[in-house]
């Protein structure tokens, strides 16, 4: 439900591992509220978020810990530099780093612009400061919000390659896009959502 | 090699992060104290340099200046997260919120209190506040400030998805204070008058418990309303 709306009804969905989901439909169809309400940031009106069988919010710790949420606010401090941004994001994931990661920061095409407050980069770059964070992560379960928003064409394919190696290893991935994800039609499920009134 | 996240690893992060960003804009968060300075060089001015009136009226503006320019910096503990998506991202770390609520409220607690403190002494100076009475003013400032930034941030928690919460923010946050102005002028009136400041002292130390163990549960619930 959003104001006086229902969005979906009868929905449900069972994310396993090594499968990515993408969620489709209408602009405000209810896509981001989804992911949201996987997340647990939003409560559902009805029904439940259950991970490994148990309800979400009883086991919030290890869910939130095998959980790694990207939204469509990237939470990128413009003030910080795309280093400490990433420092952050590392360190509250469970994966602190010694030094700088600049091997990340190469990774995702950042190299030379570490001493950048992230508010001067474009909204690409920052974009990719907040993907960064996938690279960083032990977490099963992916939800990304739009994931390729902004990015140029080499991002993109950077971002494939990253969605591919995480579901080999048994990852699962759901996702928002209105991109097309042929690439991964072995493991690929799509959901349609429509635009209820 | 992932180390077991442990709450206070958490909360550090947090609260390292914060200070960094709180030092990009220094400005912003020297602003309140700045305005505080003003008002008070600004009072001898206006009712003139009587040092009698002065150290009569010394207590009271200095406390209701820290509170007003309290309430000028109170909406950048949770605004800008709010809007660059931090707050989110809190909200899923694998800790508790209340954790990282406390994290936000000491962080504002270090950047606007402390340089308050530290101008403190030249405050009273300039009111001609006896001395007797400065440490008990530093005391009250000390127990009093952070129940200001703890009550503060539910006040900012409950409006920082409102386009403009400044107005709201103040006219829900001033009745609640009221109490913390009372006892902490009592305090450092009776201290200027050689009495013993114990009473409202104590007072203030227990709104200082209760807001510091019960605001972050009151944040928690007001910020899953607003990031809704």
């Amino acid at each position: 439900m959003r104001g006086e709306r229902t969005l979906f009804t009868d929905f449900s969905l069972k994310v396993s591992a090594g499968a990515m989901y993408q969620i489709e439909g209408p602009n405000g169809a209810g896509k981001s509220t989804l992911l949201r309400i996987v997340a647990g940031l939003l409560a559902p009106q009805a029904g439940d978020i259950r991970y490994k069988g148990e309800l979400s919010q009883h086991v919030r710790r290890a869910f939130l810990r095998d959980l790694l949420f990207i939204g469509h606010k990237a939470a990128v401090k413009p003030e910080l530099t795309a280093l400490e941004n990433l420092q952050f994001f590392a360190a509250t994931q469970g994966v602190p780093c010694s030094e700088p990661p600049f091997a990340l920061l190469a990774k995702v095409g950042l190299v030379g612009l570490e001493d950048v407050p992230a508010g001067n980069l474009s909204a690409g770059q920052q974009r990719r400061i907040a993907l960064a964070r996938l690279w960083v992560t032990n977490s099963q379960l992916w939800v990304l919000d739009e994931p390729f928003t902004s990015l140029d064409v080499a991002g993109i394919d950077m971002l494939h390659q990253r969605f591919a190696e995480h579901l080999q290893a048994g990852g699962a991935i759901v996702l928002t896009s209105h991109q097309a994800l042929d690439w991964a039609s072995a493991s690929l499920v799509r959901i349609q959502l429509e635009y209820n009134w | 090699m992932t180390k077991k996240l442990s709450n206070t690893s958490i909360l550090s992060q947090l609260i390292r992060r914060d200070m960094r960003v709180a030092m990009r804009q220094r400005s912003e968060f020297l602003n309140p104290i700045i305005f505080l300075l003003v008002v008070i060089t600004l009072f001898p001015l206006a009712v003139g340099p009587g040092a009698d009136t002065l150290s009569r009226i010394a207590p009271g503006v200095i406390w209701v200046s820290a509170l007003l320019s309290a309430m000028l910096g109170l909406e950048r503990m949770f605004r800008d997260d709010f809007r660059d998506g931090a707050l989110e991202h809190m909200m899923l770390l694998p800790c508790p919120i209340e954790l990282s609520v406390l994290g936000k409220i000491i962080v504002h607690w270090l950047v606007t209190a402390v340089p308050l403190l530290l101008i403190s002494p030249l405050l009273a100076l300039l009111l001609n506040l006896s001395m007797q009475a400065l440490p008990v003013l530093i005391l009250t400032l000390l127990l009093g400030t952070p129940v200001l930034s703890a009550v503060g941030a539910i006040g900012v928690a409950l409006t920082v998805s409102l386009n403009r919460g400044g107005a709201l923010l103040s006219l829900l946050l001033l009745p609640l204070l009221i109490p913390l102005l009372i006892f902490a002028t009592a305090a450092v009136e009776a201290a200027s008058m050689g009495l013993s400041a114990g009473g409202p002292l104590a007072f203030m130390a227990a709104f200082l418990v209760l807001a510091l163990g019960l605001s972050p549960l009151a944040v928690k619930a007001a910020l899953q309303v607003s990031v809704n």
